[in-house]
């Protein structure tokens, strides 16, 4: 009998390895022979620690499981949730990218193969650099770390790029709340990401690559440390990827905490040592990037998605999706949610179906109030708002953005003044000092907010000039984007901020 | 490392750092050496890395006062990050860490008197979908209440 634990930190964080250790004790009391595989996570968070039992006809799902059901768990007297392929939320998927997380030993390059692994790379080690070039652009994939933009385009910057050194950068400091996905794959599924960087540099002439993976993630530097080892001694990385001729390496480097680092050019100056200062674009990072070389700097889902665009074609992924969003997006539904958890479908789902239908609306059984998309610096969706599909250019229509995907829901008790508080108070915390709407204008943004609190009515005018210029003169996206759940608290939750006026008057 | 544990050397520190001089863009690795070796990156580290890296020590100094993670002194024989990001604050974090706060009688960024622990903040651990979140020493726990939390405080000797 083969039992399945997940190894993911949320399912360790609520007790997996208390449950695998249980199972072990107790299948050595019965004497049954039983093999445990810790596996990553399927994405079903609520149901964590999620248990599955193959006792030779599927796997069959238990959850949450605590480590005093596990006698019940293996005399059969603990109800299960049916074959887990058959769950509802796990039919209604479109995995593409996820496909093997939850399912496979992530640390098993056998177990790799054996679903589909690798087969991208050797399909793109027989195509010409313009030709794997041209794949990723026929997919239609877009950075999935938030700014949408065209990976096949950036590749093709870098490509064309003459230097004696170009490098893969992976961008893994995934700071936003509400986001998880990036987490979930290193620690899954860590070769899907090896073999995208590899298909990458192979792609645009780089033979090194980097992961900048935060430290607030020691599960996944874990994970991804030991598969890139299993990965060099395996031959997929190193002077000649699988025989190849074509030499790629890699290495994982941690961050150390500092929220800007999430954008690309601070990333660069901080993986070459320096302080996490963003840089000013021109030059881009695909001609002058880490260390001055022509550098693809991409997040984890986006080359974590590569290697099945190679594996079943440019059309077949690019079949998925809406208008210009092109095949799945990786929704991780978060917060105060009923079925909490990562859940990947193609694009055009509204935001209402995703929450109330998928995630089953809030966990403490009250109305929802507001939905943030795309992290901290993303908007506060009213439940007005709930028809808006998930696709990049429709979320931009609707005032918000879509960023890394993730969504934090609120029920009727959050207060909106006090969120957008967070947000410039976050801001001013993380801003990197370089220009001053962000450095100077998050502090006078918390201020402000608290003069609106105690009932200045002027204050409020003044935090939407103050936005403004935030919005017109940062350099990145921290002080250019914090206005964004400012002013969507400010104007679609009035009250929050009109009732204190009232109060103080 | 104990709290009392000599300071290192110039010696001690240039062993833990040269062999990593071959990396492109070394110095976050170092300082990470430095701190996982001595808990802090004492102020002896700051000549020491300038020296190998041919950095200005005022270089040196911003990059380490930068970043949230490397801390000049040595924090208490267990750190507790509670986050305070979004998600767990939906899931009603943010009193659930002022009243962890609250029992130590400290605040952020403070050690509790008996050097047990030091209290930080973090912005988001990754468990937005299992909030709130806390992280002892490099140990996640999630679906915290008031109760887990007690617990994970016991645990710390707070």
């Amino acid at each position: 009998m083969r039992i399945f634990v997940p190894i993911d930190s949320a399912a360790r964080a609520v007790g997996a390895d208390a449950v695998a250790e249980a199972i072990a004790r107790e299948a050595e009391a019965r004497d049954i022979d039983v093999q445990i595989t810790r596996t990553g996570t399927r994405g079903m968070i609520w149901l964590e620690p999620l248990v599955e039992i193959d006792a030779g006809e599927g796997r069959v799902g238990f959850g949450p499981v605590a480590p005093e059901d596990v006698p019940a768990l293996l005399d059969g007297r603990l109800d299960s949730l049916g074959p887990v392929d058959d769950l509802d939320w796990m039919r209604r998927q479109t995995r593409l990218t996820f496909a093997r997380c939850g399912v496979i030993d992530p640390l098993d390059l056998d177990d790799y193969r054996a679903h589909g692994g690798l087969a991208g790379l050797r399909r793109a080690l027989g195509m010409t650099r313009e030709a794997i070039v041209q794949e990723v652009t026929d997919s239609g994939l877009r950075g999935r770390g938030g700014a949408g933009f065209p990976t096949g385009i950036k590749w093709n910057t870098v490509m064309q790029a003459e230097a004696a050194q170009k490098y893969i950068v992976c961008n893994a400091d995934e700071g936003d709340s509400g986001t998880f996905a990036d987490r979930m794959i290193m620690e899954g599924d860590p070769f899907t990401l090896i073999e995208g960087m590899a298909i990458a540099g192979i792609g645009v002439g780089a033979t090194r690559g980097y992961v900048y993976l935060r430290s607030e993630y020691p599960d996944a530097i874990a994970a991804m440390t030991r598969a890139v080892g299993i990965a060099r001694q395996n031959g997929v990385l190193g002077g000649s990827v699988l025989g190849s001729g074509h030499a790629f390496d890699m290495e994982i480097r941690t961050g150390a905490g500092a929220y800007v680092c999430g954008e690309e050019t601070s990333l660069l100056n901080s993986l070459e040592g320096k302080r996490g200062v963003v840089r000013a674009k021109p030059p881009l990072p695909a001609l002058e990037g880490f260390l001055g070389k022509p550098t693809v700097v991409n997040n984890v889902i986006s080359l974590a998605t590569v290697p099945v665009i190679f594996e079943k074609g440019a059309a077949h992924y690019a079949g998925f999706g809406l208008g210009r969003s092109r095949g799945t997006v990786t929704l991780q539904i978060a917060g105060n949610v009923a079925r909490g958890g990562l859940f990947e479908t193609a694009f055009g789902l509204t935001l209402g179906e995703v929450v109330n239908d998928i995630g089953g609306g809030t966990a403490s059984g009250r109305p929802v109030k507001a939905v943030q998309v795309g992290g901290p610096l993303g908007a506060y969706m009213p439940v007005s708002k709930f028809d808006t599909p998930m696709g990049y250019e429709e979320f931009d229509g609707a005032g918000g953005l879509i960023g890394h995907a993730g969504l934090v829901v609120f029920d009727d008790t959050a207060d909106m003044l006090r969120m957008a508080r967070f947000a410039m108070e976050f801001c001013a915390i993380e801003s990197c000092g370089k220009c001053t709407p962000c450095r100077i204008g998050a502090v006078r943004g918390v201020e402000t907010i608290d003069r609106i609190a105690a009932g200045d009515p002027a204050a409020a005018d003044l935090l939407t000039d103050l936005c403004e210029t935030m919005k017109d003169g940062s350099l990145c996206a921290l002080g250019g984007f914090t206005p964004f759940p400012v002013m969507s608290a400010l104007t679609q939750f009035p009250d929050d901020f009109a009732c204190r006026k009232e109060a103080a008057e | 490392m104990h709290v009392n544990a000599p300071a290192p050397t110039a010696e001690d520190i240039r062993a833990v750092v040269v062999p990593l001089t071959s990396l492109e863009g070394p110095l976050l690795p170092m300082l990470h050496a430095v701190q996982h070796a001595w808990g802090h990156v004492p102020q002896a580290a700051v000549a020491v890395l300038a020296d190998v890296l041919n950095l200005t020590r005022a270089e040196v100094h911003g990059v380490i006062s930068f970043y949230h993670d490397f801390r000049e002194a040595p924090a208490g024989r267990h750190v507790l990050k509670i986050c305070r990001a979004e998600a767990c604050q939906s899931m009603g974090g943010e009193a659930l860490a002022a009243a962890a706060l609250d029992r130590l009688g400290i605040g952020w960024h403070d050690t509790t008197a008996n050097g047990a622990v030091t209290v930080e903040p973090v912005y988001c651990l990754g468990m937005c979908a299992c909030a709130p979140a806390a992280m002892l020493d490099d140990r996640v726990v999630a679906r915290l209440d008031g109760a887990r939390m007690g617990r994970l405080l016991d645990e710390a000797g707070a």
